[in-house]
C-alpha cells in the first residue's frame, strides 16, 4: 500500500504523454473540478475510478475538447495544448468512448463508422464498398461477424458498443478515454475488448479508462488515479494496491457523519416480492429477485448501473410489466399491476429521473404536492382551494422545503427541494411502503442528509422503506439492510452491522459468479 | 454532482450579467411590466382592434354590430373551448370541423326525413332530442379519437387528421352529397324550434351567444376548480409523472376528444340552425380557426398550459379582427394574410413570455 496521497503537481517525465496541469473546471456556483493534475503515461492503461459526481467525466471531456477548462493547462508531449473542441483533440490523435452512445440508430454499421467523414470516390460519390471492407476488418478485429450493412439499432446493445469502439479504432489514435465501455458488454464482449486493449498497448497507444468495476480494472489497468468531490484524491500503480485502499480512497469521508440511521426491530412484513422477473432484450432486466420489506425498517438496494434498480423499482410500482413473479404486499397478493392498484395498496414511488418522470413542470409547487391525491380533496364536484392549500403549507413545512410561496412554479427550486416535492407527493397517498430510486442523485449534500433523515423517520413511524442507490457510501450508512443487484439478480444481502464496501463492491460487479451459476 | 441551488446562487448562467444592483433592479421592474403586457397581450390586442376599427368605420361600434360580430364568434369560440382541453393535455384535433359537419348533417336529416323504420315508417324525433343525439355523434366520433390515440397509440395529429376524412366523408354519404334544405320541421311531427340556437334572441341576445356563455362558464369551472380540469393540466405537463400520481392518463386524453367532440357537434347544429339548411361541407376547415383562437390565447401547443378566458379572447380578436376588415371594405384575400400574421405572432410573443417568466422565476426564488 504505497499509494501516494497526490497534492503537488505531478512531475513531468518521459512516461507522460498527456499531462493536465492545476485543471479546475465549475459550471455556474458548482465545482466539478478543484485544480487537478493528472498524468496519463505512454503505452499504459491509466484507470480512473471515484463515485459518481467525483470529477472523472469532466476531466475526461476537458482531455478529449469537448469542455474547456476554468483554469489550469494541458501538455501534450510535454508542449502546451489547448484542445478548442473535439475535433482539434481528434487531430491530434486522441479519440473518446463515451459512456452514452452516439451512433445513429437509423444508419448501418459502416455508415456509423465513417460518419461525418465519409470515404470519397471521386468528389461527390460515398465509397461504400471500401467503408464496408474496412468495417468488416475493424469488425473482425473486435471479434465480431456482424454485416456492416446491418442497421445499428437492430444490434444488441453491447455490440453497438463495440460499433462506438470500432470507429474510433478505426482512426489513428495515440490516446484513446474510454469512459465506462464494460456497462453494456457481456463477459465475453469484455474479453474481446481487453484483448484489443492489450493490443493497443503492444502498439504504445496510452489508454485512459473509467470504470466502476473494481475486478475489472484490475485486471487490465497499469495505473490507478482515484477522485473524490472534484480532486484528484491519490495515485498508484495498480500492483502496489489492492481493492480495500482503492474504496478506502474513493468513500474517504466518514459517511455515518453526513446519514442517520436508526437501529430498529423490524415489525410486520408490509412488501414481500417473490421471483419477479422482467425480460429484456439480451438478458432478463430482471431476473427471479426476491426481497421483502418490513416496518420501521429502511432497505437500501446497491447496485451498477444497469443492474436493474430502476426496473424494479418500476415493476413494483406497475409502470413495466414483469413476465413472472408475486407482489404482496401487508400479505395480500397483488394481482393487477397498475400504478392505481399499487398506489391503493400503499406503494408510492419517487423516481430517479424526477424531470422526467417526477414534476409537472408547467405547474406551481402546491399543484405538484397534491397531485396524486386530488380526490381527498374534492366536495361535491369541486376541489376546495383551503383544504388544498393547507395540505401543500403544511407538507412544505413538513419538509422543510424552500419555496417563495408554494404558487410558485415548481422549476424555481432547486434541485434538492424539487426532489423533496416529489417526496411530499408520494408520502400524502399516505404510503405501506415508500419506494424511493435513488432520491439523492442531483442534489446537494444538505438536501441529501435531510432526505436520508426523512426515511429514518418514516421507518421509525412504522413505514417500511426500499430505497435504490449507487453510491456506496450513501446505501451503508442508510439503510438497515443492503441487497446487491448486479445484472438483474440478488447477488448478496447484509444486515447494517456486518456490510462493508468491500464486500459491496464485490457483490455488484459478480458477473462471474453470476455465469458460473447460470 | 449536486445542482446549482437556484435560492442561493448568483443569476442562471444563461440570463445575461447584471453589473451594479441598482441597474438590475431597474432592468428586473422593466422585466415585469413586460411579462405583464405580454401576458395581457391577447386582451390588448382585443382593444386595440376595437379602437382602430371604431375610427375608421362609423358602424364598427354599433350596439347591433358588436352583437352580430359576438354571435359570429361564438361558433368559433364554442369550437375552440374543445380544442383548448385537447391542447392542454399536448395533443390536436384537426377533426371539429368535419365533426360539427356530420353532426349537421345527421341532424339534419332526422328534422327533414326522420329515421326510415321498419315497415317503410318513419319516426321523427323532438327538436331537442334531434339536438341531443347531434352532440352525442360528436362525442361518439371524439371517443374514437382518443381510443385511436391511447389504443393504437396513434400520433394526434395524424389520427384526427384521418377522422378529418373519414368524419367528413360520412357527412357526404349521409344525403349522397345533397343538402337538407328546410329545417323548419312541422309542428305534426312535434319537431319545429331548432332555429332557436342560431337565429333566435333572448333578452335582446343571441342564443348563440347565451350557449357561448354557458359553455365558457362551465369549461372554466372545469379547468380551475375540478380535479378532472387539474389532471388535464397534469397530462399534458408531463404524462410520465402524470402516471406515477395515479392519473389514468388514458381516459383524461379519451375524455378531452370527447369534450372537443361533442362541443363540435353542438358548434355543427348551432351554425345548421343559423343558415337554416343542412350542407354536406359545413364547418369546412373550422378546425384551423379554432386551433388559431387557443393558440392566440396562449394555450401552449406542447401542452400543460393554456386557459379557457384566453382561447375566448383568442376566438374574440379573431372574429372582431375577420368583421372588421370586412367592414373596411378590405378584400378578402388580405383578411387571409392578416389574420396568418397574427397568428405567428401569436407565437412568436408567447416563446418570448415563456422566457420572461424562467428569468424571473429564477431570480424572485
Amino acid at each position: 500500500m504505497t499509494g501516494a496521497t497526490v497534492a503537488a503537481a505531478a512531475p513531468v517525465d518521459d512516461d507522460a504523454v498527456l499531462v493536465a496541469r492545476h485543471v479546475s473546471k465549475s459550471y455556474g456556483g458548482v465545482q466539478a473540478l478543484r485544480d487537478v493534475s493528472f498524468t496519463a503515461r505512454r503505452g499504459k492503461v491509466n484507470v480512473l475510478v471515484g463515485e459518481n459526481g467525483a470529477g472523472k467525466s469532466t476531466l475526461m471531456k476537458i482531455l478529449s475538447g469537448s469542455e474547456q477548462p476554468t483554469s489550469g493547462e494541458l501538455l501534450l508531449d510535454g508542449r502546451p495544448v489547448v484542445l478548442s473542441d473535439p475535433r482539434t483533440a481528434m487531430e491530434l490523435g486522441i479519440g473518446i468512448i463515451h459512456q452514452e452512445l452516439s451512433l445513429f440508430p437509423n444508419l448501418s454499421v459502416a455508415e456509423n463508422m465513417f460518419a461525418g467523414r465519409e470515404l470519397r470516390k471521386g468528389r461527390r460519390f460515398v465509397d461504400f464498398a471500401t467503408q464496408r471492407r474496412r468495417t468488416r476488418e475493424v469488425l473482425t478485429r473486435l471479434g465480431q461477424d456482424v454485416d456492416p450493412g446491418t442497421p445499428v439499432g437492430n444490434l444488441p446493445i453491447g455490440q453497438q458498443q463495440l460499433v462506438e469502439i470500432g470507429r474510433v479504432l478505426m482512426e489513428d489514435v495515440r490516446i484513446l478515454i474510454m469512459d465506462e465501455p464494460t456497462s453494456a458488454l457481456s463477459n465475453h464482449e469484455v474479453d474481446v475488448l481487453f484483448g484489443v486493449m492489450e493490443d493497443l498497448r503492444r502498439q504504445d497507444v496510452t489508454v485512459i479508462y473509467i470504470s466502476h468495476k473494481l475486478d475489472e480494472f484490475r485486471r487490465i489497468g497499469d495505473r490507478v488515479t482515484v477522485f473524490r468531490d472534484g480532486r484528484l484524491v491519490a495515485e498508484a500503480d495498480m500492483t502496489d494496491t489492492d481493492t480495500g485502499w482503492i474504496v478506502r480512497q474513493m468513500v474517504g469521508r466518514d459517511p455515518s457523519s453526513l446519514y442517520q440511521r436508526q437501529a430498529t426491530t423490524p415489525g410486520d412484513v408490509l412488501l414481500e416480492v417473490t421471483g419477479l422477473t422482467c425480460p429484456g432484450p439480451a438478458r432478463p432486466l430482471l431476473d427471479g429477485v426476491d426481497l421483502t420489506v418490513s416496518a420501521g425498517e429502511v432497505v437500501g438496494i446497491y447496485g451498477l448501473m444497469g443492474a436493474g434498480r430502476t426496473e424494479l423499482m418500476e415493476c413494483l410500482m406497475g409502470t413495466r410489466v414483469a413476465s413472472a413473479g408475486e407482489v404482496r404486499i401487508r400479505g395480500e397478493l397483488e394481482t393487477r399491476a397498475t400504478v392505481q392498484r399499487r398506489l391503493g395498496a400503499g406503494l408510492a414511488l419517487v423516481p430517479e429521473d424526477r424531470q422526467r418522470d417526477g414534476l409537472v413542470q408547467t405547474m406551481s409547487v402546491k399543484e405538484n404536492i397534491t397531485l396524486a391525491t386530488l380526490s381527498s380533496l374534492v366536495r361535491g364536484l369541486f376541489l376546495r382551494p383551503a383544504p388544498e392549500r393547507a395540505t401543500a403549507t403544511g407538507k412544505v413545512a413538513d419538509l422543510s422545503i424552500k419555496v417563495p410561496s408554494i404558487g410558485a412554479s415548481v422549476t424555481a427550486l432547486s434541485g434538492g427541494n424539487q426532489q423533496k416535492v416529489v417526496l411530499a407527493r408520494a408520502m400524502l397517498t399516505e404510503p405501506v411502503v415508500l419506494l424511493l430510486d435513488e432520491p439523492t442523485r442531483g442534489v446537494d449534500v444538505g438536501a441529501k442528509s435531510q432526505i436520508a433523515g426523512i426515511m429514518a423517520d418514516l421507518a421509525a413511524q412504522g413505514y417500511g422503506v426500499l430505497f435504490s442507490s449507487s453510491e456506496l457510501a450513501e446505501v451503508m450508512a442508510m439503510a438497515n439492510r443492503v441487497i446487491v443487484l448486479a445484472k438483474g439478480r440478488i447477488t448478496a444481502e447484509y444486515s447494517a452491522e456486518e456490510v462493508t464496501e468491500e464486500k459491496l463492491v464485490t457483490a455488484s460487479a459478480s458477473d462471474r459468479v453470476l455465469e458460473d451459476l447460470a | 454532482m449536486s445542482v446549482t441551488d437556484v435560492s442561493t446562487t448568483a443569476p442562471a448562467p444563461s440570463g445575461p450579467q447584471r453589473a451594479d444592483p441598482a441597474g438590475g433592479r431597474s432592468e428586473w421592474s422593466a422585466a415585469r411590466i413586460a411579462l405583464l403586457l405580454l401576458r395581457g397581450r391577447t386582451l390588448i390586442v382585443l382593444v386595440l382592434l376595437v379602437v382602430v376599427f371604431g375610427l375608421l368605420s362609423g358602424d364598427y361600434l354599433t350596439h347591433s354590430n358588436l352583437i352580430l360580430m359576438t354571435k359570429h364568434v361564438s361558433i368559433n369560440a364554442i369550437l375552440a373551448i374543445g380544442v383548448t382541453f385537447v391542447i392542454v393535455t399536448g395533443g390536436i384535433d384537426l377533426s371539429v370541423g368535419s365533426i360539427a359537419g356530420l353532426a349537421s348533417m345527421i341532424v339534419g336529416g332526422l328534422i327533414f326525413n326522420g329515421l326510415g323504420w321498419f315497415g317503410g315508417g318513419r319516426i321523427y324525433f323532438s327538436t331537442v332530442v334531434v339536438v341531443l343525439i347531434g352532440i352525442a355523434v360528436g362525442a361518439l366520433v371524439g371517443a374514437v379519437n382518443g381510443l385511436i390515440i391511447t389504443r393504437f397509440r396513434v400520433a394526434p395529429f395524424i389520427a384526427t387528421l384521418g377522422m378529418l376524412y373519414v368524419a367528413r366523408g360520412f357527412a357526404q354519404l349521409r344525403s349522397n352529397g345533397g343538402t337538407y334544405p328546410d329545417l323548419s320541421g312541422s309542428s305534426a311531427r312535434g319537431n319545429t324550434g331548432f332555429d332557436v340556437l342560431g337565429v333566435k334572441s333572448w333578452l335582446g341576445i343571441p342564443v348563440a351567444v347565451w350557449i357561448m356563455v354557458v359553455v365558457a362558464v362551465i369549461a372554466v369551472v372545469v379547468t380551475t376548480r375540478t380535479p378532472f380540469g387539474r389532471r388535464v393540466f397534469a397530462v399534458g405537463g408531463n404524462e410520465r409523472a402524470a402516471l406515477l400520481s395515479g392519473i389514468r392518463t388514458n381516459r383524461v386524453k379519451v375524455a378531452v376528444y370527447v369534450i372537443s367532440g361533442a362541443l363540435a357537434g353542438l358548434a355543427g347544429l348551432m351554425l345548421t340552425s343559423e343558415l337554416g339548411a343542412a350542407y354536406p361541407d359545413t364547418a369546412t376547415t373550422y378546425e384551423l380557426n379554432a386551433i388559431a383562437a387557443a393558440v392566440l390565447g396562449g394555450t401552449a401547443l406542447a401542452g400543460g398550459r393554456g386557459t379557457i378566458v384566453g382561447t375566448l379572447l383568442g376566438a374574440f380578436v379573431i372574429g372582431f379582427l375577420s368583421d372588421g376588415l370586412v367592414l373596411i371594405g378590405v378584400s378578402t384575400f388580405w383578411q387571409s394574410v392578416v389574420k396568418g400574421a397574427v397568428i405567428i405572432f401569436a407565437v412568436i410573443t408567447e416563446q418570448a413570455q415563456e422566457r420572461l417568466q424562467a428569468r424571473l422565476a429564477g431570480r424572485t426564488a
